[in-house]
């Protein structure tokens, strides 16, 4: 483990994430982890990495970062307009970095999360089987915190065997991230008016969930004992605001669920900012799987051609 | 009469999930069938994760390995099976300080003295029916009759951690500092959230409860 990236400004909000803690569910502790996990993974496949490696996930703005050594990053995620030595620099694609090198960012122009991924993987703090920062209880990654200014960010030892060639993720091969509509499973307290109404993320949200604004939900009240959640659960409190529920979700809850965003769309969920429209429209089981499997054969061929 | 254990109702949660409900009341029975489920569950290989609630199960699985209707029909099989006979579980003593904010409200809206309501919450052995929600907290059941009431109309923005609300048929421990809509009527020093521990929850779903006055 080695510096590998010195912090010059930190954006909005930079922390560190994997795949998170699921088996803390049973003690409360959110599952955590990168928000966009097709973005984590695929740059983590791009920089030579493990997809289960931590990333820098930056949220609504990218980071000013001055390399420490060389190695090779990837850029994937929301684009935020990333520059290297003041050149525009290449997404979803391998990056050689010298050392002094720095990258930085313009400004959003799609998207809310960008992922930064480190050859050898970036070293955080690891709480309960996992480097995900939970800002809530202030563990895991670089101390429990969002970076700051000064950080010096670790990485571990890159492969010895650097892979033949460098890879980059065709676009055609990419989540859409400029769809607004959200494919959801109905849930067991369906609400009729959830498909087909349009609403709008309000600013009360974050890693923990989007509350959505729009036209209330009616339902029948129900009284619900509490059962654990998943991410992706668009749960319906008495106001009748849904909430859809992301990566730091409270781990149970007695409210009505109306639906369950399916896991093929939980990364353009995951690129969602606060006043984004978005909709909900239904799908089989049958196609969201489908999607699913063609999201994992994208991440299947950047292992095979780095490899 | 023996507990029903033939209805269980499954429903997708997404893709990726599953929702088994085998009931929908406070009830111990149905909480440690929810418990042996989510146990037998997380034993298959194509499960990833099987948590309990009160009356329910959720269960996160591998759709490679199996399809939603597949899982669906091995829950209706293992929920018919009698559960085993549960281990006690393991009893906590909580010292309680009952100065809370909504105690005195708690007692005009019951009709009860202090000393009654006091009296009435540290009586039964409560079981933990699930922990969840934040980190380290625990729907813990059943409050005698004579103090379930409602939650606060409006939750409060900031509960300090420690507090000991009632609401419904149930009592908690605020682990974190947090909003909440629990009627407060006292306070510990025990701590729930224990976060350099492995699990980090001093109570696991199954265990029993009982809460004493103690001075300051």
């Amino acid at each position: 483990m080695t510096p590998a990236l010195r912090v010059i400004t930190p954006g909005l909000l930079t922390t560190i994430q994997d795949q998170g803690r699921p088996h803390a569910i049973a003690s409360g502790v959110p599952p955590g982890g990168a928000m966009d996990r097709f973005a984590h993974s695929a740059a983590n496949l791009l920089a030579w990495n493990d997809r289960s490696a931590a990333t820098l996930e930056c949220t609504m703005s990218g980071p000013r970062l001055v390399a420490e050594r060389a190695s090779v990053i990837a850029i994937t995620g929301a684009d935020f307009a990333p520059r290297l030595n003041g050149q525009e620099a290449p997404m979803w694609t391998s990056i050689v970095l010298a050392e002094g090198d720095e990258l930085a960012f313009g400004g959003r122009r799609l998207g809310a999360r960008a992922y930064i991924a480190v050859a050898g993987g970036i070293v955080g703090d690891r709480w309960l089987g996992s480097m995900s920062t939970n800002l809530m209880v202030g563990r895991g990654g670089m101390h429990g915190r969002a970076l700051a200014a000064g950080d010096v960010i670790a990485a571990g030892e890159p492969l010895a065997e650097p892979p033949p060639g460098f890879a980059t993720l065709d676009k055609t091969r990419r989540p859409d991230y400029g769809d607004r509509a959200l494919h959801a499973i109905p849930g067991p307290h369906p609400r009729e008016a959830l498909f087909g109404a349009t609403f709008r993320v309000s600013t009360d949200s974050n890693r923990m969930g989007y509350r959505l604004d729009g036209d209330a939900l009616e339902g029948p009240d129900e009284e619900i004992l509490s059962f654990a959640l998943v991410a992706g659960t668009v749960q319906v409190p008495p106001d009748g605001r849904p909430i859809l529920l992301m990566a730091d979700h409270q781990t149970a809850g007695g409210y009505p669920v109306a639906a369950v965003v399916v896991s093929a769309s939980m990364p353009a969920a995951a690129q969602l900012a606060p006043g984004d429209e978005v909709r909900f429209a239904e799908i089989s089981i049958e196609r969201a799987l489908e999607i699913r499997a063609a999201q994992r054969a994208a991440l299947d061929s950047l292992t095979i051609s780095s490899m | 009469m023996p507990p029903q254990r033939s209805s269980v109702r499954v429903q997708p949660l997404g893709d990726t999930a599953l929702l088994a409900e085998l009931g929908t009341r406070l009830d111990t029975a149905l909480n440690t069938r929810a418990i042996a489920l989510a146990s037998a569950l997380q034993k298959r290989r194509d499960v990833r994760r099987a948590v309990a609630g009160h009356g329910a199960v959720t269960v996160q699985f591998d759709p490679d390995q199996i399809t939603h209707d597949a899982l669906a029909a091995a829950i209706r099989r293992l929920a018919r099976k009698r559960p085993p006979v549960e281990e006690p579980g393991r009893l906590h003593r909580i010292p309680v300080v009952y100065d809370g904010p909504d105690l005195e409200e708690v007692e005009r809206r019951t009709g009860l003295s202090r000393q009654r309501v006091i009296e009435l919450h540290g009586r039964p052995i409560y079981r933990v029916f699930l922990v969840g929600f934040v980190p380290g907290w625990a729907y813990l059941g059943s409050l005698p009759e004579e103090l379930v009431l409602p939650r606060r109309s409006t939750p409060r923005t900031q509960v300090p951690a420690g507090s000991v609300g009632i609401a419904g048929p149930e009592t908690g421990i605020y682990p974190l500092t947090s909003p909440g809509g629990w009627n407060l009527i006292g306070r510990t020093s025990v701590k729930l959230f224990l976060p350099d521990s492995d699990p980090p929850s001093l109570f696991r779903a199954g265990d029993r409860v009982k809460f004493f006055a103690a001075g300051e």
